[in-house]
């Protein structure tokens, strides 16, 4: 099991590697001269060549991309040009509401989507089924963005029930802060879950052995969850880890809407000014991110699936019996 | 009489999708909600054509203060915005930037993609892997941050929101076509081609990409749904198509700032984009069950 890990780990090197460099070509082609964007139009031009000098922009690309792994690896990633905050501490300080926001779409999207799905594909073609399905569709089609106002019109204008700007402070406020934003992040991946567990399931349910489970008398309950999900289960896990991709990138959208403190937000307001390196830093945290939970979903493959680990624990066998 | 026979069976193939397609009523439905919005955004490029952008300026651009925010009404079905401009106007003006745009960015990312996927499928090795180990890299940064950064540093034209959308979707496509790239490569009838001396250029062009045309059709029609909400969700962060010009998301952006003031600013453009993204969507479905209706449970 261990080896496994570690191999995954290692095969994250070179993506992470390339997921920086791209990034950073990306932003370094940005026009306009950061030192006359720290320094202003009144600069003389020794002042701003100073500058230049000081952020290193004179050196050739790959010097820079190079300069700036090696800061990174320090946890450095450099200095914003609006405010001259380091970039790492401003995101290590949103990170945490961003990751609140996840979870909890996260979370929507499991306690929804599952137990929807399940349903579904064992009542196939009745109403249930039907409008399960034409919802799902509804929410795969809906824009988040426009599901948050039209949330935040209906519970916090009309009704008056959640508030619809920004981040509660203590937990019980946090938490009705939290209802809306959650919802809107994880409708979208609800319904993409809704229909990955149905077919999934679909799947599974004629195979003999469920015949052979329900024959011998099992109570439903256990071939449901025993027979049936367990087995349905990698495809459902895969579309929650590529679901999370799709949340970061849902999150700017959420964060905006809801003016929700987060890392999305700081990234849209970091564009507005043109502070590049908190774009950045925005940018490769969340990649960085991403690149995390598809490796937590590698490693949720082995526990869920005993083929994958056991060919991992005979590959170490074998290698042991060589050596004695 | 080779290719008559290989022409003829093709067209049957098509045919019978079709025919497949034809039962589908909602898919069907969302084809004839799609051809509307096609004849609505070339109507509305042909009206300013003709009257040279006046009524595009008289009616769709310009501000009327004194009516803002009026809700819908006899004269304004969908009611006026927050600088007195017709929203029901609107909406029909926007259709093209959506629609065209979303196609066009998914029809770059299909060339690009399919042309790659094709390359390392067909010769694999280390060409493969040099394409895919890429490809990997593009999808471990998710799309929307990818075309967000690529906006935030080019800026926001037309040009650079349709790059930065195009760019986003390239390994899909790549990852598509060489999977079937994959399936066909080894059957008899290459063989027979590379036996008469077919380049690998004719043999890509003439027998491969037409044999794994259909997962790719599939794939493009819900990527065009997909870049139709990527465009419409960074023109609400205002990175994407700017003011005055009328489209759905920055409609939206708009709204959020009058939402106080009259839901009918904030309901009707959220409705276009969704109605778009639900027909190319059932369509989608549709058209895998009908190309391929092995994958239909």
């Amino acid at each position: 099991m261990w080896k496994y890990i570690l191999k995954r780990l290692l095969m994250m090197i070179p993506v992470l590697l390339g997921v920086t460099f791209i990034v950073f070509f990306i932003l370094a082609m940005t026009p306009g001269d950061p030192a006359a964007i720290i320094l202003g139009d009144q600069a003389s031009a020794e002042a701003l060549e100073l500058k230049r000098i000081e952020l290193g922009l004179n050196d050739p690309l790959l010097i820079r991309y190079f300069n700036y792994l090696l800061n990174m690896i320090r946890g450095d990633l450099g200095t914003s040009y609006k405010n001259q905050i380091s970039v790492a501490a401003q995101v290590i300080d949103k990170f945490p509401n961003t990751a609140i926001l996840a979870v909890a779409g996260i979370l929507v999207a499991l306690l929804i989507g599952i137990p929807i799905g399940i349903l579904s594909a064992k009542k196939q073609y009745t109403a249930l089924d039907n409008t399960s399905m034409v919802l799902s569709l509804v929410g795969v089609s809906m824009p988040n963005f426009w599901l948050g106002l039209l949330l935040s019109l209906l519970f916090a204008l009309k009704l008056g029930w959640l508030p619809s700007q920004g981040m509660g402070e203590e937990f019980i406020p946090l938490l009705k802060s939290l209802v809306l934003p959650a919802i809107t992040l994880g409708t979208g991946a609800a319904a993409t879950v809704v229909r990955m567990t149905r077919s999934s399931l679909l799947e599974v349910i004629r195979q003999d052995y469920i015949s052979t489970a329900r024959a011998k008398g099992l109570p439903e309950k256990i071939v449901t969850k025993k027979h049936m999900l367990k087995n349905a289960l990698i495809p459902i896990v895969t579309a929650v880890g590529l679901q999370f991709g799709q949340l970061l990138g849902g999150a700017m959208l959420t964060e905006t809407v809801f003016s929700w403190p987060g890392l999305g937000r700081l990234m849209v307001d970091s564009i507005a000014s043109k502070d590049i390196p908190m774009v950045l830093g925005a940018v490769i945290f969340m990649a960085v991110m991403f690149s995390f939970v598809n490796l937590v979903v590698d490693i949720v493959y082995a526990f869920i699936d005993p083929r994958i680990k056991s060919q991992y624990r005979k590959a170490g066998f074998t290698k042991k019996e060589v050596r004695a | 009489m080779s290719t008559t026979r290989t022409q003829r069976k093709q067209r049957s193939l098509w045919f019978e999708a079709w025919r497949r397609l034809k039962k589908n009523k909602l898919a069907m439905a969302g084809l004839l909600f799609l051809a509307l919005l096609v004849v609505i955004a070339i109507s509305t490029i042909i009206i300013d054509i003709a009257t040279n952008k006046s009524y595009y300026n008289d009616h769709v651009i310009k501000q009327n203060l004194r009516l803002r925010l009026q809700g819908p009404s006899k004269d304004h079905i969908f009611g006026l915005d927050e600088f007195g401009r017709d929203i029901f106007l609107r909406m029909l003006w926007a259709v093209r930037y959506s629609l065209f745009m979303g196609t066009i960015a998914i029809a770059m990312s299909t060339i690009v993609g399919g042309i790659l996927g094709a390359i390392a499928g067909f010769y694999g090795k280390r060409t493969d892997n040099i394409i895919m180990r890429f490809m990997d890299i593009l999808l471990a940064i998710p799309s929307m941050l990818l075309a967000t950064a690529i906006v935030a540093a080019l800026g926001t034209s037309l040009t650079n929101v349709l790059m930065a959308i195009a760019i986003s979707y390239i390994p899909t496509f790549a990852r598509t076509v060489r999977a079937s790239v994959l399936t066909i490569k080894d059957q008899e009838f290459i063989e027979a081609a590379r036996a008469l001396g077919a380049s690998d250029l004719r043999i890509i062009g003439k027998y491969i990409l037409p044999n794994s045309l259909a997962p790719l059709i599939v794939q493009a029609s819900l990527g065009v749904a997909g870049a139709i909400l990527s465009i419409a969700g960074l023109s609400f962060l205002g990175l994407g198509i700017q003011p005055p010009t009328p489209e759905w998301g920055s409609m939206l952006s708009n709204a959020r700032s009058y939402i106080r003031d009259g839901w009918h600013i904030t309901v009707i453009p959220g409705l276009g984009i969704m109605l778009t993204i639900l027909a190319l969507n059932v369509l989608g479905d549709g058209l895998r069950d009908a190309l391929d209706p092995r994958l239909k449970n």
